[in-house]
């Protein structure tokens, strides 16, 4: 168990780093206190709510912009000239004409915010919420911030994304606290919904295409229209970092478009700095859970449309618990930027023409994404539930209630240590708790015979295999959800646990290496590997699952269950890895295209769960899992994409997903399933210093 | 060579000429004394031919030791609790300003009762003892030229005028490394005897013109060990000759810019240099600095008015061969020398352009709704290049500042704010009192031109929405520039520390930079414990084909704190990283000195630096002009 003597340094260098930062951390972590903000709608008249003053703080005092206003301030703006001549010239359209499509994108494109309509949302929603929710909790203290921030710098807000109620929920907060509404980027697929689509517009979304890589014209309208409400701070901006619903509950590694775009001012030295608000949007329970499952396994998504959205009444009858909004601290853009990014190289280059960012700036932008997305997680308010589907998950066989009452309590305890933002009920007994979360998810799990075990959905008819598998893997993944909102939390530690359990011999080159492969699946801000380490250890120790005498890492006796809850906690992402790997050296065949990857993989699985009946790992058939997957081969570069004709390819380097399957599976069920593909003298050692030869730079595997 | 027996008309338009410059400077009793060609002589030194400049020797007998100008000339706070500035040199000598102190008290949160005087008489100990080179003394000796290592002259040139200079001088600071000498050179063959002996005694010099440096280009290195001798250039302030036929003067370096005008007006020409100092920077230094006058936009910069310089080097005296009005000779060595700021030699004689005093002068005024349309404007009128004389643009505070300053009983200031209240409420309907900023001009030339002129100008301010706002108003502007050197000592009588800079910057970013520095300033004072609100101001002074120079401002009460210099150099230096990161230069005329050397690398690249550098070593290897100002 020794370490390496480079791993030594790093942990002399940074117990120290990391007490420090962990502390700077810390008074983060005091969080504010809830108001429920549906307790006063329950008292007191919907109408009068939504007919009430509303007289917002603005920036710096500036006057709302009409919609009108705004349109005319981007088409006449010197950026958006500069590229309809330089489209122009290139398809040799008159400028006039490219001008008038400039405006037809902005009509498409752009918000028409009216008070009527939000206010008929505010009387809609506050019914609506008082039929779906227990209450919708929001802290107060980040609403007084948010409201100073508003009147100082353009302020952008970063809410979570889990739910199509997300922004319909936020522009109601907003309102209910007589703030500036946001305006809102959406997508324009909800443009389908014709007369919903128009509401939306009227409340403030502005609408985008999901695609527009090479339209100069377009990418020109709609950055400059964004900058423009920046700039002017007519209102809030709004947007998703995580680019689209999550539909695992995890959060997803931030798309940098929007946020380039919002930055860029900054940078140019039109706006002093630029606040960025991140908000926490957490929900007992999801509207679209069993949705998302289906969608993950393949079920195509139901095109939005206003039918869809009316059969959907149905979940009007259903009890969803609570919705907790947290707005964070505003982040400045400015003190963030400070020491990384020199903004004088943006000086001799004119302004208004469009421009890569530059390689500094990338990276500026991408760190701040991923620190965004960490502070949202580190709000996310997480119910006793979650806690509970963490465990039935791995005890699928079923456990019983009393044991996992048992089991709840003890996670309660550790989660807590970790500075989990954990929703417990006050002075109610913990069996409560647990009989309680269990009749609102009573759709997931059931207890019979005094055993919790998940709820399998029962087709009418003959099953067949397959069916069966599916319905399982309904349920897991539904299950599964629920487990990922407490990821965050434990996801260092528990990364730790499975290096120092299964590949003990190397722990900080294999913690390196499972924080390289996970790092599509989990939020790990680039280059903080050694940080995240230290933090690892830190919290190991901290609950004394682990000691660091000098230079070892070393299970304590009570370390045990700790480990193993960890362990097991991570097993369902190592094993799907694992079914990928062995697909692409096995089945995969010499022109597997991306889009039947997919597909693959799927049947790949079928067909081995058929034939060896035991598989548990049903996640590997979520199309998210096996997406990530992909994606941390490529980057690993033991898979390439080729482009051949208009399709893509994958070559497959069979060598090199070999040792990484051989990495994740020492030790692991799935191993004994096939071991003919491994290489002989490939020993784990030798390629994990292979792997790890620069010490922290992985040299990735060729 | 121009003397009194010009025509009586070109007398008459100098005489004009005089009263103008002295209504904005000052009265100067002497007036009708020609100008003197001379040769310097070996001797000259020695003689006893009176000095017909306005510096004399002991620059402490007529100027303050411990703040900016004449030791007669003063803001204070009388009894009544009105402000006064006294003496009789200024127009506004011997007013009270009644709305001063309400102006000031409000805007600093200062109080006329919490004072911080200054100490009143130098305290010889502040002074280190000379460090003398003997045998330098003793060559120098022989040569005759005059010399000191008294306290109070040493003193006197061991600063400029930054506000942790003075600031340091009023609190009677021990100053940690001044001259060890001062010598007063007589002319251009006085000067190369120095230079000689300063190269074969090794000893350190430091040229001193004007002494209204802001960039701590005066400060000796504390680190020079040698002895470290002061070239006062005041008394070679001769105008040596004047080519009537070519507009041309030639000029003895250590000549002042008032006097220069004064000398040059009465044979009917001007320079045209207006640098805000002139009253006290001299030829030398704006060449040595880059200097930029008010009405560049009719004369040019320094850069544009010389035709010839004359420098001593320590390896020998650097000029060109001919006047002519352009060459193509390799780069311009001129421009080594400009911007040189003392570090490669002395500037002794400067062949600069005159131009015949205009026929007609006129100040005007326009007030716009706001700084935006006010910038868009002065930028309409640089991009067809009909700026006047001068054009300036002072924002809303600047322009609150300026009203602060009427006087109680004058024609020019007469009612101007009821006034502009009452044409505010009838003709002006929307313009918001504290949003309104002020356009100041200066025209000059032909009468008739100048009415066109100014009417072309009044016709584009116009359709950014600007109004006329009279003349007098724009002569105000113009005071202020004259007088705010006082008013820092008076806001330093009452805990307000207060400093200027400046940048130049493209047209598209003059608006976000004056807005980010202002607000840089407002938030590093916040951060840095300053309990009040500091004032910080911007103008538009100068404008450019593709650009401006901007004018800032910047003052607060520093009650509460340990050390204000320190906080106020900090947030200066904030403040001018904000102005890099906007895209504005390091210095459009003030320069670098010692207090902007850290950022010359990225201002002008590194093999720039060493371009510079290598200059510098052939020129002087032995470093003896050592004020390390620059690289």
């Amino acid at each position: 168990r020794e370490l390496s003597s480079e791993s030594n340094i790093y942990i002399y260098c940074f117990n120290i780093l990391v007490f420090v930062t962990l502390q700077q951390r810390d008074p983060m972590l005091k969080r504010d206190g809830f108001e429920d903000i549906l307790e006063e709608r329950r008292n007191s008249s919907d109408l009068k709510y939504a007919l009430r003053c509303y007289a917002p703080v603005l920036y710096k005092g500036v006057t709302p912009c009409k919609a009108n206003m705004l349109k005319n301030i981007v088409l006449q703006s010197d950026q958006l000239h500069y590229v309809i001549n330089q489209v122009s010239q290139e398809s040799g359209e008159a400028p006039d004409i490219i001008q008038e499509e400039a405006s037809v994108i902005l009509e498409e494109m752009a918000h028409r915010l009216q008070i009527s309509t939000v206010r008929f949302f505010a009387f809609a929603l506050s019914k609506a919420f008082k039929t779906l929710f227990q209450h919708v909790c929001v802290n107060e203290e980040g609403i007084q911030r948010l409201q100073q921030a508003i009147q100082e710098h353009p302020v952008v807000l970063l809410p979570s994304h889990r739910s199509y109620m997300d922004f319909l929920l936020m522009s109601y907060i907003l309102y209910t606290y007589d703030l500036a509404l946001p305006v809102i980027a959406a997508g324009m697929d909800f443009m389908g919904m014709k007369f919903v689509g128009e509401m939306l517009r009227m409340s403030g979304a502005f609408f985008i295409r999901r695609s527009f890589g090479g339209d100069k014209l377009y990418w020109a309208v709609f950055s400059e229209y964004v900058k423009t409400m920046l700039r002017n701070g007519f209102a809030p901006i709004e947007f998703f970092l995580e680019g689209t619903r999550s539909r695992t509950c995890k959060s997803l590694t931030p798309k940098l478009g929007l946020l380039n775009i919002v930055i860029e001012p900054f940078f140019k030295g039109e706006v002093f700095d630029v606040n960025l608000v991140p908000v926490s949007i957490s929900y007992e329970r999801i509207l679209e859970e069993s949705l998302y499952a289906r969608e993950l396994l393949g079920v195509p998504k139901p095109k939005e449309s206003t039918s869809g959205l009316l059969k959907a009444r149905r979940i009007l009858s259903e009890d969803y618990g609570s919705i907790h909004v947290y707005f964070g601290q505003p982040v400045s853009v400015r003190s963030l930027a400070q020491g990384k990014v020199n903004r004088s190289t943006y000086n001799l280059f004119p302004r208004h023409i469009p421009r890569k960012p530059m390689e500094e700036t990338q990276s500026f932008v991408n760190d701040t994404a991923y620190r965004i997305v960490r502070l949202q997680e580190d709000n996310m308010v997480l119910k006793p539930w979650v806690l509970m589907a963490s465990l039935l998950l791995q005890n699928l066989e079923g456990l019983e209630l009393s044991v996992l009452t048992e089991q709840t309590v003890w996670l309660r305890g550790l989660a807590l240590s970790y500075a989990a933002f954990l929703d417990w009920p006050d002075h109610a007994p913990t069996a409560k708790v647990v009989s309680s979360s269990l009749a609102l998810h009573r759709g997931l799990a059931c207890v019979s015979g005094g055993r919790v075990s998940l709820v399998v959905g029962e087709p009418l008819g003959p099953v067949t295999p397959e069916e069966a598998l599916f319905n399982r893997a309904v349920s897991v993944l539904s299950c599964a959800s629920y487990r990922n909102q407490v990821l965050h939390v434990f996801l260092r530690p528990a990364m730790l646990a499975v290096a120092m359990l299964h590949l003990s011999d190397e722990v900080y080159n294999c913690f390196s290496f499972l924080w390289d492969m996970f790092s599509n699946d989990f939020i790990l801000c680039p280059g903080d590997i050694v940080q995240d380490f230290e933090e690892a250890c830190y919290l190991l120790v901290k609950t004394g699952a682990v000691q660091m005498p000098q230079q070892d890492i070393v299970m304590t006796d009570i370390g045990q269950p700790t480990l193993s809850f960890f362990n097991g906690l991570l097993e369902p992402f190592l094993q799907g890895y694992q079914v990928v790997c062995r697909y692409l050296c096995e089945e995969a065949s010499e022109g597997l295209t991306e889009k039947q990857y997919i597909p693959a993989v799927r049947s790949f699985y079928s067909v081995l769960c058929v034939f060896t009946g035991n598989l548990r790992c049903y996640e590997v058939l979520s199309s998210d899992m096996q997406k990530n997957a992909l994606a941390a081969l490529l980057r690993m570069d033991a898979v390439r994409k080729v482009k051949v004709a208009d399709q893509v390819t994958l070559i497959v380097n069979k060598m090199a997903v070999n040792s990484i399957d051989d990495i994740l599976g020492k030790n692991r069920m799935i191993s004994h399933i096939n071991q003919t593909q491994i290489s002989p003298g490939l020993s784990l050692v030798a390629v994990a210093e292979d792997l790890y030869r620069d010490g922290l730079t992985p040299s990735y595997i060729r | 060579m121009a003397s009194n027996n010009n025509s009586s008309d070109r007398q008459r338009i100098a005489q004009q000429r005089l009263g103008r410059i002295a209504a904005h400077l000052h009265k100067h009793e002497d007036g009708n004394s020609g100008i003197i060609a001379k040769e310097c002589k070996i001797d000259a030194t020695g003689s006893t031919e009176e000095n017909k400049g306005t510096v004399p020797r002991k620059r402490q007998e007529i100027m303050k030791w411990n703040g900016w100008g004449y030791s007669d000339s003063k803001f204070l706070f009388n009894k009544k609790g009105q402000a006064e500035f006294t003496g009789k040199r200024y127009r506004l000598s011997g007013m009270t300003l009644p709305s001063l102190q309400d102006w000031f008290e409000n805007t600093f949160g200062a109080s006329v009762k919490h004072k911080s005087p200054a100490t009143p008489v130098l305290n010889a100990s502040v002074v280190p003892p000379p460090r003398l080179n003997e045998a330098f003394v003793e060559n120098l000796k022989a040569t005759g030229i005059p010399f000191s290592n008294e306290a109070e002259d040493r003193l006197f040139r061991a600063h400029g005028h930054c506000l942790h200079e003075i600031f340091a001088l009023r609190e009677g600071k021990k100053f940690e490394r001044v001259p060890d000498m001062v010598v007063w050179p007589n002319c251009h063959n006085d000067v190369v005897k120095i230079v000689e002996l300063a190269c074969k005694h090794n000893v350190c010099l430091i040229p001193y013109g004007g002494g209204t440096s802001v960039t701590s280009a005066l400060e000796c290195p504390p680190e020079e060990t040698r002895c470290i001798v002061s070239l006062d250039t005041s008394q070679m302030n001769r105008i040596l000759w004047l080519d009537e036929n070519n507009l041309v003067a030639h000029v003895e370096a250590g000549i002042i810019g008032q006097d220069l005008e004064r000398l040059l007006n009465e044979s009917g020409y001007c320079t045209g240099h207006e640098p805000d100092s002139m009253e006290f920077s001299s030829l030398g230094g704006w060449v040595a600095t880059r200097a930029s006058g008010m009405k560049k936009n009719v004369y040019g910069n320094i850069e544009d008015l010389v035709i010839h310089i004359k420098a001593v080097t320590p390896r020998g005296v650097i000029e060109k061969s001919c006047q002519g009005p352009r060459t193509s000779t390799g780069p311009d060595i001129h421009h080594f020398i400009l911007g040189s700021e003392g570090t490669l030699g002395v500037v002794t004689e400067v062949t600069m352009k005159i131009r015949p005093i205009p026929e007609y002068q006129k100040y005007g005024s326009v007030v716009f709704p706001n700084f935006e349309a006010g910038v868009a404007c002065l930028r309409e009128v640089a991009k067809q290049r009909c700026a006047p004389a001068s054009i300036r643009l002072m924002d809303n505070t600047q322009f609150h500042f300026g009203h602060a300053l009427k006087p109680q009983v004058s024609s020019i200031f007469t009612h101007f704010l009821e006034g502009l209240k009452k044409f505010y409420i009838t003709k002006l309907k929307g313009f918001d009192p504290h949003q309104l900023v002020v356009a100041t001009l200066l025209f000059e030339g032909d009468h008739e031109r100048v009415l066109q002129h100014e009417k072309e100008v009044y016709d584009i301010a116009a359709t950014f929405g600007g109004l006329a706002a009279g003349e007098d108003n724009g002569q105000r502007g113009y005071l202020l520039t004259f007088v705010i050197a006082y008013l820092r000592d008076l806001g330093m009588d009452y805990c307000v520390v207060a400093e200027s800079f400046e940048t130049s910057v493209p047209w598209d970013r003059v608006l976000d930079l004056c807005q980010n520095v202002k607000e840089r300033i407002i938030r590093e004072c916040k951060e840095r414990g300053v309990q009040f609100q500091p004032l910080t101001s911007c103008r538009v002074t100068q404008t450019y084909d593709s650009g401006a120079c901007i004018y800032f401002y910047f003052a607060f009460n520093y009650r509460g704190l340990a050390d204000p210099v320190h906080t106020y150099e900090q947030v200066e230096h904030a403040a001018r990283e904000e102005i890099l990161a906007n895209g504005g230069s390091l210095s459009h005329h003030h320069g670098v000195g010692k207090l902007r050397k850290e950022w010359m690398k990225d201002s002008i690249s590194n093999v720039g630096v060493g371009m510079l550098k290598s200059v510098k070593e052939y020129v002087d290897p032995g470093n003896i002009f050592g004020n390390r100002n620059l690289l």
